[in-house]
């Protein structure tokens, strides 16, 4: 086939198209990703009961500060990520901060702290169940954004999958901190920030898989 | 050659709906992406005739991908991470020993020509027995023969807002089947 006639070709009727359409598409699969998430932990693991004490409020806006500026830090770059050539423009590495904040607290937090407490801070009693729980949450949030993404055309396709993941672990983490009852920062750097970090593994893994066009 | 806000002038025009827009950003980047690929396949040491298919599968993804443009941003990186990805993908897809190309490459590269009326190995006429008969009418009258869409809405014995459909929708078929072949 001659290229001047797939050019005739491709410009008749050409449609007027929306570009704002693939990042609104990222920002919906978000929202119903973490709708999914926090009806799971409402509704199969159920919320902490003592949040009427100060304590319990207190760590929970600390867990929520955290997942949150994952979340929106690491969706911030998505939508760039998401379109041709995005990956020069976002600036995927500072997506580290909010894992670096929780990390610098968490240590100062050990460092006041008795050496014989250190387990139980690092340690909480639940963190299995926070270990399988976030990042089976973060399923159904994953499979919301990178069915969204496909439909834009990311060109570096290891790091949208990591930011998806990343987004995803953030949001399930932020529904997990409702009901996890372990108050104490280095358990959140710890079994937060590492699901999270898996979940972006997971991501980056499955990208060039998932995300080819 | 054309400048970037040229171009992006062009894009924008053509994103509101813009047909004549629409071709001429399309020539003008194929004139950019056939210098792109032929000079990298020359320093992957590809066969030049892969150039054509390479431009022409861009082209398709830059018409069927064009709501992946950020208009606030240039449009030369867009267009650039497109022709790259597609790149690497063909050198991925066809990878085989780069041992038997020889030399001589060069010299064939420098000597062929730089023209839109170059050809790929696509075969379209093939393409278009996999539509259906409407479809397949309606762009040969109209996009292949030059008739009017009366003129074609006759000898079809479709209404005229038929035929409009029908090329419509055949034209996205067909950009799907060629994006398709391409990849196979």
């Amino acid at each position: 086939m001659k290229t001047n006639e797939l050019i005739s070709m491709l410009s008749s009727q050409v449609d007027p198209v929306d570009t704002r359409e693939v990042v609104r598409n990222v920002r919906i699969a978000i929202l119903v990703g973490a709708a999914a998430s926090l009806l799971a932990v409402v509704f199969v693991l159920g919320v902490r009961t003592d949040l009427n004490e100060i304590h319990a409020q207190v760590f929970l806006i600390a867990k929520l500060a955290f997942s949150l500026s994952v979340v929106i830090l690491a969706s911030h770059y998505l939508v760039k990520y998401i379109r041709p050539g995005g990956e020069f423009r976002g600036r995927f590495a500072l997506t580290v901060l909010p894992f670096l904040a929780i990390m610098i607290i968490a240590a100062i937090s050990l460092a006041t702290a008795p050496r014989s407490h250190w387990e139980t801070m690092v340690f909480g009693s639940y963190w299995l169940e926070c270990l399988i729980a976030i990042p089976t949450v973060a399923v159904v949030p994953f499979a919301a954004i990178m069915s969204a993404v496909r439909l834009a055309a990311p060109t570096d396709l290891v790091r949208t999958g990591a930011l998806a993941g990343l987004v995803a672990g953030g949001v399930s983490a932020t529904a997990y901190a409702l009901h996890c009852m372990d108050d104490l920062l280095p358990f959140i750097a710890l079994w937060y920030g590492g699901t999270i970090v898996l979940c972006t593994v997971a991501g980056a893994v499955l990208g060039p898989k998932l995300l080819r066009w | 050659m054309t400048k970037e806000s040229d171009l992006k002038a062009l894009m924008t025009a053509s994103l509101q709906g813009d047909s004549n827009a629409h071709r001429s950003l399309l020539t003008a980047l194929s004139g950019h992406l056939r210098s792109y690929y032929k000079s990298r396949l020359l320093r992957s040491g590809r066969p030049a005739e892969e150039t054509e298919d390479l431009v022409q599968e861009a082209l398709i993804v830059i018409h069927t991908q064009r709501h992946t443009y950020d208009p606030e941003q240039p449009l030369t990186p867009w267009v650039y991470a497109i022709a790259r990805y597609k790149l690497i993908d063909h050198l991925r897809r066809t990878r085989t020993t780069t041992a038997d190309v020889p030399l001589e490459n060069a010299e064939y590269i420098l000597a062929s020509d730089d023209n839109a009326a170059a050809e790929s190995q696509l075969d379209l006429a093939k393409l278009f027995e996999r539509l259906p008969e409407r479809m397949r009418l309606s762009l040969q009258y109209v996009k292949i023969d030059g008739l009017s869409v009366a003129e074609a809405a006759d000898r079809s014995g479709m209404s005229p807002s038929a035929v409009k459909v029908n090329i419509h929708r055949g034209l996205k078929i067909l950009t799907a089947l060629i994006a398709g072949e391409t990849k196979a």
